[in-house]
């Protein structure tokens, strides 16, 4: 989708602003907000695919104002709705309705170091022919689905050459909405600064991104 | 915040909008917890993983291995997942690994522009800035003034490339040595390596 998250090449949205010595969280909520995406996340419910396509849907000017962890929280809530592990009647309440107690196993403690050590790989070893050699030109085709994607707006349309086979990965576009992994190749492409943003761009830069298989033709 | 909370909105393409979140997070956790579905000693597990384990001194040993043993560095470039999986690090948000490395005459940028991506095992949660929109917008159309605004003004003739994590394949940049640093062991190397020249906004 073409959503206001797609922001690489954008102006206007201010200075970067840097805090020294800043902690991993500022406040409590954050880090509980993170350890509940985490925990949540364990049930496998859902895909980390749909994880950030949640957040994408928050709608512009909120997810231009929220901060980081609020965006986590509310894509939580969608999710947990979503999966019927809660209902909007308890998230106004904050307390379980009767009789919809669900007992899924919680993660615990003493699972949660094996549980980060093994992350969950996202290669997968079905075989797919490359359409694309190293070295291959091709073009970021000019697509705009309105789900979720990871092809940038701001490479579509945009010539490069495929500089890593990177195997095959998960498409995250169909995985976003549980339409299955559908593994395709990715390549990473490299862009000259001068192709995207043109000739006020130093000649000698580049900007590179990892594309699916579905998301480049060849030039 | 001064905004509605989205409570009472029940269609599909409703979207829940925190009002007060450190009450909305409250609630929450008592909420899931009363249901059996989270148990908070592993919230307060998870939360010291990244706040005490997991974060850049691991990096920083990834990179000192790798300005002291060639063949290591050699193994990283070629196969980071693997190279940094020997020092013990991997998994949650960096399955898939990929090292790129600076020269006298090229420079390394790490960006997400569609969201935060960022290799956690190596550098633990990333800071609010690299989360941002102005870095995130900035980084791909400008690189040198974001490095001009972090105090880094570089060379004529470095080559600027720029990474932008599109995928599930986490980057981390391995900056030059630093002058003067030969007879330095590989643990005193490792504490001159910051979170900021492994993202590529500093050398």
């Amino acid at each position: 989708m073409n959503g206001v998250h797609d922001m690489g090449g954008m102006d206007g949205l201010g200075a970067i602003a840097r805090e020294e010595n800043e902690p991993v969280f500022h406040t409590r909520w954050e880090a509980r907000t993170f350890a509940l995406v985490l925990a949540s996340g364990a049930w496998g419910l859902w895909n980390i695919d749909a994880s950030r396509h949640q957040r994408e849907l928050i709608p512009g000017p909120d997810y231009l104002r929220m901060s980081y962890y609020e965006k986590w929280l509310a894509g939580l809530v969608e999710l947990l709705v979503k999966s019927k592990l809660v209902t909007r009647a308890e998230i106004v309440s904050d307390r379980p309705e009767r009789g919809t107690a669900i007992a899924r196993p919680a993660l615990l403690a003493g699972q949660v170091a094996a549980l980060l050590d093994r992350g969950t790989p996202f290669t997968r070893t079905v075989e797919v022919p490359a359409r694309f050699a190293l070295g291959s030109r091709v073009r970021a085709r000019n697509l705009h689905p309105t789900g979720h994607t990871r092809l940038p707006r701001y490479a579509r349309g945009h010539t490069g050459v495929v500089t890593a086979d990177h195997g095959v990965h998960v498409f995250p576009d169909s995985n976003a909405h549980f339409l299955g992994e559908q593994p395709q190749r990715l390549y990473c492409v490299r862009f000259a600064a001068a192709e995207l943003w043109g000739d006020s761009a130093d000649p000698r830069d580049s900007v590179s991104a990892d594309l699916w298989e579905g998301y480049l033709d060849g030039a | 915040m001064g905004h509605d909370s989205g409570h009472g909105h029940d269609d599909d393409a409703a979207q829940y909008l925190p009002s007060e979140p450190a009450l909305r997070v409250k609630a929450l956790e008592s909420l899931l917890v009363a249901k059996g579905l989270v148990d908070p000693a592993a919230l307060d597990a998870l939360i010291d993983a990244y706040a005490h384990r997991i974060g850049p001194r691991n990096g920083a040993r990834v990179v000192a291995r790798a300005w002291t043993n060639p063949a290591y560095k050699a193994r990283l470039l070629r196969d980071a997942t693997s190279a940094i999986r020997e020092l013990g690090f991997g998994g949650r948000a960096g399955e898939h690994m990929r090292v790129v490395e600076n020269t006298p005459s090229i420079h390394n940028l790490v960006v997400c522009t569609l969201c935060s991506c960022y290799p956690w095992p190596v550098l633990g949660l990333p800071p609010n800035w690299y989360k941002s929109a102005p870095y995130r917008s900035r980084a791909v159309i400008d690189p040198r003034g974001v490095l001009r605004e972090f105090g880094l003004e570089l060379e004529p003739g470095v080559e600027v490339r720029v990474w932008d994590s599109t995928a599930e394949l986490r980057y981390l940049v391995v900056p030059e040595r630093p002058a003067g640093t030969e007879s330095l062991a590989e643990a005193e190397l490792a504490k001159l390596v910051t979170r900021d020249a492994m993202i590529g906004v500093a050398r």
